[in-house]
């Protein structure tokens, strides 16, 4: 765990703790960041992980003569518990007891470029990048140990650092020198025999969680630097339009007032206290005048709009002859499903702190990509990357790319007009809520038939969306760039190609169907900013062909978790199902007025970790209201390195995607979003969270770490209409299955 | 002038009477507990105990609290030695990113002071004006019925405190 | 005390009116429940909508419990009635009721045996409806899930809690007849006039009620209460900053966000649910009934009003030794409801346009600087945080009086701190003597 309040000078942090820091092992720059982006990046070299950007082990580990080991990662801590994960990993690898570890996330000044902490990478490239290298740096340490020892290797055991043999001990902190670990990873060195796991795949306490719950200094919005200031934006009633005037003389004559920041139509305050930069960023939005600046959708016909507008056909699947097959006996089933504009909503609405001094530019942020987050900074400002350092500290759960990058854009923008002081800066609610960018809103189609034999005989399915990938850089898909004289605007989008897929992740059903295609219609333009929200298409995908399989299973008069088996070839996958059905007593489920069981399956991305979810529910008829009682879900994430980090994400995933599934939706006007706090954005409180939730994580040692993060959010929404469905008869489509859509159908 | 008491210490502040505790908190007394999440007392984040009752600190003025016993999340606990609700929590890693749960322990500190067996149902309607976005409720309601049978000891007995 | 004296003669008269009319009302014969299936369906969906429209479903639904099966407490000056089950569960509902069983509860407050429902039930009203419309509520109530569910018994003293005595109050204040369409009003008016005085029953709530809680028929809709709330007159001295159009009404019946009115709070926020669930005509012809009978506006109203919301967009005057009022209104209020408040949130209203603050108590007020304002769980709609615990009395009262001489240009609030303490009111005061009395004689 590293404490964040130490690290904070720059001079403390480049002079390092002992001989070893001095030239750790940069590896060659990524064209394009990891994360989403990294799907687009062709497979590289052999190694796996984050080792083929960084081949070197001490780019990961670097062990003192006093003993003291630091581990870095280029992932941050976003509340899904990596940095315990990697913790064990590597305290199993080199057999040291955990609290010997200090693990240094993100920072652009110390760790690897991982680029971006998303698309539930984090184990499947730090994680494995650590256990490769932690693996090797304990070859390497008893290599040598033999050698001096003069003893056969195998005779060689470790006891917490300390290798172990001919009735010696020598320590790790013995046998380091400053190049010993500056060796490539040779990954053929298979990891450490699972079977003797005493640190992997245990439930570890999370290192992050007591400090968190104690009032300890653990999120950026916590950090206070001596001589801070702050700041607040404010922002125009949209996302282009020009400021005509605002009384910023006034603003700067109240109380605590240090100034106002204008360049084009950038305005932000700073202030000595807080609330007085509270009190003026009202009075200067107040005062502004706006003008122009895009028309926005009509919230009410965004299904229509997306169809409407010009798209790219890209047909991602195609099995068999195509078209509709099957011949006269076929019966056709088809179903439209959409999805409006989401948001992330994240708690505690984004924040950074800056400092300018001595030429150079610090940024502290939770930005999700501290190097792509330094890229975009350094090209908005017309600064060299070198100049700028970007260090990561918590923020509140972003579940994707929300205004995380822009604040530290804003704290960049603000701090440089301030040199010397540290600029906090920190959105109101509705800055969050109207200026983070949504997860794209969708159109699916899908069409199938089904032959007398209850067979599929054809599927064909397609899919409207939007982009789900604006990250910067480029610097033009930072909010605040928009908005400066040299003005950088529209934001550019990044079509994420399959196997993983932006908007078509998990368009490609897993099951053994004959003759089917998929097309993606690819929207280029933006209605509204959209941006990687948890899942991606992935959960709109899941929703409709989850939704749709269990549509066809009724018309087949087959028990849906049979239906998927029958169609299911891998092996883990058919276990998940299974496990979650048994598990939930699907087979001696009993129905009762308005009590219906709902059922759901994928593999995230089509690759990464299996999760399947069975539910019951409740639809109180008279006022739609969907209550959620048991749910029972099962993963299988390859080997695993805490079961309850799985469980947690699991769980969580499911409450979040109840709420996505059954409240929310961005209001938006052609004059403006209205969606502006939690009351015209509500989203789940306690009394609608779901009875139990129950999760079943299926061990696999040995077999490489699969993304955990956003495995469940759409098999738990197709299992919500499943059992609403099941449980009523009413078959809703169009996301949110809110009340009152539940009351007109079964009205109706 | 406003004198506040804050973990049974008195604070005296000259900030204007009409700023909301949560400034004062975070600024002034460098508390982190209490945290700003929509400045609109419709998300919890920001909740402290004012003569054991919640209140949302990001629109109470330090005005109204002169005279008032406030609670902060501090003031339960601390990272060597946490309260039986913090505890709780920890014991059963109630938190993903964590930023609304101080203000989910010190909201479950005020049901159990009022009332030391709440029923299920209860708990979820008295933890109703709390949000979490990472869908840890499952989590929360488990360490609050732990706290509530006497769980969160186990972590006070490992940190050498006596289980009250 | 010669209130007192009346009040003990109004008694002995109920007493002696029970006993002519106690024995006179037969029990109907229980039925098979029948077949949902036998209903209509058009008919159980018109029910559906006149439920709504009757709110029968905030009565008859315990917080937390299943529709329509009853058991909510209500409170009456005299103690506490619970709601029947409406379901049709044949033990605890009415699934044995006969249609004809049925229209008799609505019009003469008689349950299938001939026992006598409180008034909380609003029959005085429901006589007015006409037969299809009973029967629609009919079907729609025995297509529901039958739910078993016995109501607890009302908690009301002796002698209230001798049901036949309500015989005597019947043939004092229950008027008979159906509905008659008044020929000087138009359409829509009549509708209006049928759904308000009838289904509706507004003037439950918002016309004044005498001391044996009967609606003064000849103050109707000129302001009554319900559940410690006020409600706001209707015709007369209408509370409104900005005088109602059928259009505002309309908006506001259909609990939209209407300018320069807000929305329905307390004891109204489920009746404007409702009808925001129905044809838009029920509220268009009730809220063209409502204004017509109002009359004409105030043509200085609108004007009076905007001065009045000039002046308050001044400063907040916060300064030192400033009142303390305007120091809570401006930490805990003005985020959500000063005027020039960037991007309205939680959709606060511009309080110089608050009719809570012109009522003539702070009853209203209080409550909702309390309790707050909330949607239904995962709706979106008007929010706002109760200060419960927050604020003491002393600080509710220094912000309710400055709100009132900030926001309005009427005098300040009698007994403010009467009425933040919850202290009971004038003019309940005859009605607390009464049951002062009652409960002596009843406990011996």
């Amino acid at each position: 765990m590293n404490d964040p309040i130490p690290d904070l000078t720059r001079r403390g942090l480049l002079s390092g703790g002992g001989a070893l820091v001095v030239s750790f092992a940069i590896g060659p720059r990524l064209a394009l960041a990891q994360g989403e982006e990294a799907e687009v990046v062709e497979q590289r070299g052999e190694l796996p992980g984050s080792l083929k950007d960084y081949p070197f082990v001490d780019s990961w580990i670097r062990i003192g003569a006093d003993d003291t080991i630091l581990v870095m990662t280029g992932k941050a801590e976003l509340g899904q518990g990596i940095k315990t994960a990697i913790i064990q990993i590597a305290a199993e690898q080199l057999q040291v007891a955990l609290p010997r570890i200090t693990l240094q996330t993100a920072d652009t000044g110390m760790t690897p470029n991982e680029g971006y902490t998303a698309a539930s990478h984090s184990m499947e490239e730090s994680g494995t990048a650590v256990l490769h290298a932690a693996a090797q740096a304990r070859r390497v340490l008893l290599d040598l140990a033999a050698g001096r020892l003069g003893v056969p290797v195998e005779t060689l055991s470790v006891e917490d650092g300390v290798i172990v043999g001919a009735g010696q001990r020598i320590r790790y902190g013995e046998l380091v020198d400053d190049q010993l670990l500056h060796v490539r990873v040779d990954a053929r060195d298979e990891a450490h025999d699972p079977s003797g796991y005493t640190i992997m795949g245990e439930p570890v306490p999370r290192v992050d969680i007591p400090p968190k719950l104690t009032g300890e200094v653990a999120y950026v919005h916590d950090l206070r630097l001596p001589g801070m200031v702050h700041a607040r934006v404010v922002r125009p009633p949209v996302y282009d339009a020009r400021l005509e005037s605002a009384d910023i003389a006034a603003v700067e004559a109240m109380p605590g007032v240090l100034g106002v920041v204008r360049d084009g139509s950038y305005l932000a305050v700073v202030a000595e206290g807080e609330y007085q930069a509270v009190r003026a960023m009202a009075a200067l939005q107040a005062s502004a005048r706006w003008t122009g600046g895009m028309t926005l959708p009509d919230g009410a016909g965004i299904a229509d709009m997306l169809r409407s507008l010009p798209s790219q056909e890209n047909v991602i699947h195609e099995t068999g002859p195509g078209g509709a097959a099957g011949g006269a006996g076929a019966r056709r089933v088809e179903a439209t499903y959409t999805r409006p504009y989401q948001m992330h909503g994240s708690i505690g609405p984004s924040c950074a702190v800056g400092l300018a001094e001595d030429g150079g530019l610090t940024v502290w942020s939770h930005t999700q990509g501290v190097y792509p987050d330094r890229a975009a900074i350094a090209e908005m400002l017309g600064v060299s990357e070198d100049v700028v350092r970007v260090i990561h500290m918590e923020g509140s759960g972003c579940y994707g790319h929300n205004g995380a990058d822009d604040a530290a854009a804003d704290a960049a923008l603000i701090a440089r007009a301030f040199p010397g002081r540290p600029v906090r800066v920190l959105w109101m609610r509705e800055q969050e809520h109207m200026w983070e960018p949504y997860g794209s809103g969708m159109v699916v189609s899908a069409s199938a038939g089904l032959d007398p034999s209850g067979g599929i005989s054809d599927w064909s399915y397609d899919l409207w969306s939007t982009t789900h990938v604006t990250r910067p850089p480029p610097a033009r898909n930072l909010a605040p760039a928009w908005l400066l004289e040299r003005s950088l605007w529209p934001p550019k989008d990044v079509n994420i190609p399959q196997p993983a897929g932006g908007a078509d992740r998990n368009a490609v059903p897993p099951y053994t169907i004959p003759n089917a295609r998929v097309v993606e219609h690819y929207i280029p333009v933006m209605p509204l900013r959209v941006s990687a929200l948890r899942s991606l298409g992935a959960f709109m995908n899941v929703f409709a062909l989850e939704s749709f399989v269990d549509e066809l299973a009724l018309a087949a008069g087959a028990d849906p978790v049979a239906f998927r088996l029958a169609r299911l070839e891998d092996p883990r996958a058919r276990e998940v199902v299974q496990a979650a059905a048994d598990r939930f007593g699907w087979a001696d489920f009993e129905r009762g007025p308005g009590r219906g069981r709902g059922f759901a399956y994928a593999r995230y991305k089509n690759l990464a970790a299996y999760c399947a979810v069975a539910m019951e529910v409740e639809v109180e008829g008279e006022t739609g209201e969907i209550r959620i009682g048991r749910v029972v879900a099962a993963c299988d994430s390859g080997q695993v390195v805490n079961p309850n980090g799985i469980a947690n994400q699991i769980e969580g995933g499911i409450v979040q995607s109840s709420s996505w599934t059954r409240f929310e939706e961005v209001r938006v006007t052609p004059d403006g979003i209205l969606s502006r706090d939690w009351a015209s954005y509500p989203i789940l409180r306690f009394p609608h969270a779901p009875a139990s939730v129950e999760v079943h994580v299926v061990d696999r040692p040995g077999e490489p770490f699969l993304g955990t993060g956003e495995a469940a959010q759409g098999p738990a929404a197709a299992a919500i209409a499943n059992a609403v469905a099941d449980a009523t008869g009413a078959r809703l489509r169009d996301l949110p299955l809110t009340a009152e859509k539940v009351r007109a159908a079964l009205a109706g | 002038m406003v004198t506040l008491n804050v973990n049974g210490a008195p604070f005296e502040t000259d900030t204007d009477p009409d700023t909301p505790l949560l400034y004062v908190l975070r600024n002034e007394l460098e508390l982190n507990g209490a945290k700003f999440g929509c400045g609109l007392g419709q998300c919890g984040s920001c909740a402290v105990l004012a003569d054991g009752r919640p209140i949302f600190s990001c629109l109470t003025p330090i005005s109204v609290l002169e005279g008032r016993e406030i609670t902060t999340l501090e003031g339960l606990g601390t990272i060597d030695a946490p309260g039986p609700v913090q505890a709780a929590f920890i014991e059963e890693q109630a938190a993903q990113c964590g930023y609304c749960i101080p203000g989910m322990i010190v909201r479950a500190e005020a049901l159990l002071r009022r009332n030391p067996a709440p029923s299920d149902q209860t708990i979820r309607d008295w933890m109703e004006p709390h949000l979490c976005r990472c869908g840890t409720h499952m989590r929360i309601l488990r360490a609050i019925r732990r706290a509530i049978d006497g769980g969160g000891a186990e972590t006070r007995a490992r940190d050498g405190e006596t289980p009250a | 005390m010669r209130k007192l004296l009346v009040a003990i003669v109004i008694l002995l008269v109920l007493g002696g009116a029970a006993y002519a009319w106690a024995v006179s009302a037969p029990e109907i014969e229980a039925i098979e429940p029948p077949d949902p299936a036998s209903f209509d369906p058009e008919l159980v969906s018109r029910g559906r909508t006149l439920a709504l429209i009757g709110n029968c479903n905030e009565c008859h639904n315990a917080e937390g419990g299943e529709p329509y099966a009853g058991g909510r407490p209500v409170e009456s000056p005299y103690g506490v009635i619970y709601s029947t089950n409406i379901t049709p569960d044949p033990e605890t509902g009415i699934g044995r009721w006969s249609p004809e069983a049925f229209a008799r509860s609505m019009r003469e407050g008689l349950d299938r045996e001939g026992g006598h429902l409180y008034p909380a039930f609003p029959y005085p009203h429901y006589r007015l409806l006409r037969d299809e419309d009973i029967e629609a509520l009919y079907a729609f109530l025995m297509t529901r899930r039958p739910v078993r569910a016995e109501a607890p018994e009302s908690e009301l003293p002796f002698p209230f809690n001798i049901r036949p005595i309500l015989a005597g109050w019947n043939l004092l204040f229950l008027e008979e007849g159906r509905f008659v369409a008044d020929p000087s009003l138009d359409e829509p008016r009549n509708t209006g006039a049928y759904l308000v005085r009838g289904l509706g029953h507004c003037g439950a709530c918002h016309t004044p009620r005498n001391l044996l809680q009967a609606e003064e028929r000849d103050r109707f809709l000129m302001g009554g209460e319900n559940s410690g709330w006020h409600a706001p007159a209707l015709v007369g001295a209408v509370p409104a900053a900005v005088p109602w159009t059928e259009e505002a009404m309309t908006g506001y019946l259909r609990r939209e966000f209407v300018e320069g009115h807000g929305i329905g709070l307390g004891p109204m926020e489920p009746v404007t649910r409702n009808l925001s669930r129905v044809p838009e005509e029920a509220a268009v012809a009730m809220a063209a009934y409502i204004t017509g009978l109002a009359g004409p506006p105030d043509p200085g109203a609108g004007d009076r009003a905007e001065r009045v919301a000039e002046r308050s967009r001044e400063p907040i005057p916060t300064g030192l030794g400033a009142d303390p009022g305007a120091h809570i209104y401006a930490g805990a209020c003005a985020r959500c409801h000063e005027h020039g408040t960037p991007d309205r949130l939680a959709f606060g209203i511009e309080l110089a346009y608050s009719a809570s603050l012109r009522l003539p108590d702070a009853r209203n007020l209080v409550h909702v600087i309390r309790n707050g304002v909330k949607p239904p769980p995962g709706e979106a709609g008007f929010y706002m945080p109760g200060f419960d615990g927050a604020l003491t009395d002393d600080q509710i009262v220094a912000l309710a009086a400055f709100l009132r001489a900030r926001f309005t240009d009427l005098p300040p609030w009698e007994n403010l701190e009467d009425t933040v303490a919850g202290r009971d009111l004038e003019e309940d005061e005859t009605g607390q003597a009464i049951l002062g009395l009652v409960r002596s004689g009843g406990d011996g």
